[in-house]
């Protein structure tokens, strides 16, 4: 499978356009296996520095993690702030304590109106951004999370270090 | 892996299980599309398993006025507790007795004693229009369905 929506400036960016291997992840901010899978991301970024680009896309399963769609809009709420990475990060980092309260608090913590995050998430503010990555995500053949895309193409092995270094060093030498 | 029915072929009908004292018959539900997606067993140990990456796209496949049933060898029973643990908001049929009957029809049997991945969209004069069987460990996802059901759609447009 191939991944069908491109990496645009709409989406949250880590490390340069230039860079020779784009990872995209799909994931959800409730997901266990999400949680697992951030200081990974976290390693393979240390480990190939400037070589490679990392995209975070919203795949929310919302029927079985009720808090997935807030976090997802929570974090949606700080990229307009300019602080989608240190939601993205305080979310992964403390998933056992996720709850609307804690994003409030994340949110507070990082400069930001908690005020103005509980209107954006009653108001439905950011669903549609969220609902748009969810339904790329379907085209793209994302079947659950995490999945991750190595220049476009699904990552179907385990989410593993190893594993996930390994094709992204062949991704960059191909 | 089996060879499953393909497209052009009429949808054989059958009655199964949904809940331990109802049933559901495929020929009552002509008049709208059908995605049948068999699967090998509730109970998978994984977050975003099929059924549940097909609960949260439920009205993506309502928009198309689609009837998603999901079908495996599991008794009523098991499915009617996997449901409700997952949520899952379309009918699971039991291919329980006589034995994957049904899975066997659409050619969808795995030798070793389950339904395979196999997914049908059935268009609403009941004929298959679209078939695909994923291997077992694989998650086929949801975007050939989609697909398909535009398709079905787009051409009743056109014909209307």
């Amino acid at each position: 499978m191939r991944l069908k929506v491109e990496v645009s400036p709409q989406d949250h960016i880590q490390g340069p356009e230039t860079a020779k291997v784009t990872l995209v992840e799909y994931g959800d901010y409730e997901c266990p296996h999400c949680a697992h899978a951030h200081p990974v991301v976290k390693r393979l970024q240390q480990h190939f520095g400037d070589s490679l680009r990392f995209v975070f896309r919203n795949f929310p399963l919302n029927e079985m993690h009720p808090l997935a769609e807030p976090a997802a809009e929570a974090a949606e709420f700080a990229g307009t702030h300019g602080k989608f990475w240190e939601m993205h990060d305080g979310i992964f980092e403390h998933q056992s304590r996720l709850s609307v309260e804690y994003l409030s608090a994340l949110a507070k913590k990082n400069g930001m109106d908690p005020q103005a995050l509980a209107d954006a998430l009653s108001s439905g503010a950011f669903e549609e951004r969220v609902k748009q990555d969810f339904m790329g995500g379907v085209r793209s053949g994302v079947n659950g999370t995490p999945t991750f895309f190595i220049n476009g193409q699904r990552h179907d092995a385990p989410p593993e270090y190893d594993i996930l270094a390994e094709a992204i060093e062949a991704s960059k030498q191909g | 892996m089996t060879n499953i029915l393909t497209p052009d072929t009429p949808a054989p009908d059958f009655t199964l299980p949904v809940t331990p004292d109802q049933t559901i018959t495929l020929s009552e539900l002509k008049g709208r599309p059908v995605i049948l997606a068999f699967y090998p067993a509730d109970w998978s140990p994984v977050c975003g398993d099929q059924m549940a990456l097909y609960n949260e796209i439920l009205p993506e496949f309502h928009k198309h006025h689609a009837e998603l049933l999901g079908i495996s060898v599991d008794g009523a029973w098991c499915h009617a507790a996997f449901a409700k643990d997952r949520k899952l908001h379309f009918p699971l049929l039991a291919d329980f007795e006589p034995k994957g009957a049904v899975s066997k029809l659409y050619g969808a049997y795995h030798e070793a004693g389950f339904s395979e991945r196999a997914l049908f969209v059935i268009d609403k004069e009941g004929v298959i229009r679209w078939s695909y069987c994923s291997p077992v460990g694989v998650n086929p996802g949801a975007d050939g369905i989609l697909e398909a059901l535009e398709k079905l759609t787009s051409e009743g447009t056109h014909a209307a």
